[in-house]
């Protein structure tokens, strides 16, 4: 398949970014799209300006109710991500603080590390996955964990 | 606030049997209304009468805010969509845009045929020569070349295979992204509830048992798991919908709007919409009706 990354042309999707669905997942499908362009935020596929999905063109890709895709804009605005830009769309306002590529890279070669002396020491993936989730809990706890929860963990805010 | 179905008292009769009764509710507009429950429920007959293909035996139905259903006003606004998308199948699409030109007041034929060129559907081709995702595709370009407020759809998916039921709910859901048509259809299949409704209304044996916006209905239900033997003491203080124990722990599937305070020992799960609608569909005794009231009529919506 040909992928045009030349310039604008007309049949173009206006957005960089396209969702999908894990009906099995037992997450919301509203907040399915918010973690999704949090995500694409973090990983830099969306940028300042750049563009949301159109209610329609999400509506007619993944046989949704357009009002669960206005719940999620809603609530990414809210978050004060993105904006709404009446009879153009909604776009990106503000981006999540990134972590580098490389920095990012280094950091799951080293978690890879981690998982494998776990697993060494006869942990399977549960036994990680909860350890993992405990030490996040106990980072939140001490104060020194960013959380993007309700515009972010106001207790462990650090002047 | 505009009501895309209401109805009071509605009943009808078929004989000596009740296929509805006492139907009494308010649907606002603006929603995808999913109607289900199981055959013989009475949904047919509920969404013949808003359409206007069958007069009431008792009470009246009105619809697309407040037009008695089957009065010209009524017709106008409102497009249905007839189980497996009746048509007549000896004729080419181009025909069967050509009487629903004739037959309408309001018709956008150049809409519709931009839809069927979009879809690949040829207009020189017979109906019966279609495969039957492509049928119900005419159907739904036939409901909204009528530019309607209110669009119902008699079981739309019951016939297509998974793909051609996906291109068909998205179809219909850029219908309402783009014109904000009202959507109301009922349905076996539970599961496409979630991705699709955000208003439910469930019926059993000729009456409503649970009518309401879905998001209120997932917020004011929740799984209580806890002790067995001190089930009926937590039981004794909520509506229990679904009542599941074994010798140890039991599951109660309750109904509270309030925040739930958790009894000691026990644990609060938030409950889907598709395990809602199954408790209650296997639960007919158990109904929640907290609609709003309806405009027309004295009688109290979905009490």
């Amino acid at each position: 398949m040909d992928v045009d990354k030349g310039g604008q042309s007309a049949d173009r999707p206006p957005s960089p970014i396209e969702f999908r669905l894990d009906p099995g997942s037992g997450v919301p499908t509203y907040l399915q799209l918010v973690h999704q362009v949090e995500q694409a935020l973090r990983l830099g596929h969306l940028q300042q300006g750049d563009q949301l999905p159109r209610v329609k063109d999400v509506v007619a890709g993944l046989a949704i109710n357009p009002n669960t895709v206005l719940k999620a804009y809603r609530e990414l605005e809210h978050r004060g991500l993105v904006a709404g830009r009446r009879g153009l769309g909604t776009f990106v306002e503000s981006t999540l603080d990134r972590v580098g590529l490389r920095e990012q890279a280094a950091l799951q070669k080293s978690m890879l590390a981690w998982m494998r002396t776990a697993s060494e020491a006869g942990l399977d993936e549960a036994g990680m996955s909860a350890l993992f989730t405990a030490a996040l809990h106990e980072l939140r706890r001490s104060g020194a964990g960013r959380t993007d929860e309700d515009g972010g963990g106001r207790a462990g805010v650090v002047a | 606030m505009s009501t895309a179905i209401e109805a009071s008292g509605l009943g009808k009769r078929y004989g000596r049997t009740w296929a509805l009764r006492d139907c009494s509710l308010a649907i606002p507009a603006g929603h995808v209304v999913g109607l289900v429950g199981p055959n013989g429920a009475g949904k047919t007959t509920l969404l013949s009468l808003a359409v206007g293909l069958a007069t009431p035996t008792t009470g009246e139905v009105r619809v697309a805010g407040g037009r008695l259903a089957g009065s010209a006003a009524a017709l106008d606004a409102v497009a249905f969509v007839a189980q497996e998308a009746a048509l007549y199948r000896t004729l080419p699409v181009a025909d069967m845009l050509r009487i629903g030109r004739s037959l309408n007041r309001r018709w956008d034929d150049e809409r519709a045929r931009a839809r069927l060129a979009e879809l690949g559907i040829p207009p020189e081709k017979k109906v019966g020569a279609l495969s039957g995702g492509q049928r119900s595709q005419v159907a739904l370009t036939l409901a909204l070349a009528k530019r309607p407020e209110l669009l119902i759809l008699d079981e739309p998916l019951a016939a297509l295979d998974p793909m051609a039921r996906h291109d068909f709910m998205a179809a219909l859901m850029a219908a309402v992204a783009e014109d904000g048509v009202s959507v109301v259809f009922s349905s076996h299949v539970v599961a496409e509830l979630e991705r699709v409704c955000d208003y439910v209304v469930v019926m059993h044996g000729g009456r409503i048992q649970v009518c309401g916006d879905a998001e209120d209905l997932v917020a004011g239900h929740h799984v209580l798991t806890g002790p067995a033997d001190r089930a009926d003491a937590v039981a004794e203080r909520f509506p229990v919908v679904r009542d599941r124990r074994a010798f140890a722990q039991a599951h109660l599937l309750i109904r509270s709007t309030d925040p739930v305070a958790v009894p000691p020992g026990w644990q609060r799960q938030p409950v889907g919409l598709e395990e809602l609608v199954l408790a209650y569909l296997r639960e007919p005794s158990a109904s929640v009706l907290d609609g709003p009231r309806p405009v027309h009529g004295e009688q109290a919506a979905c009490r």
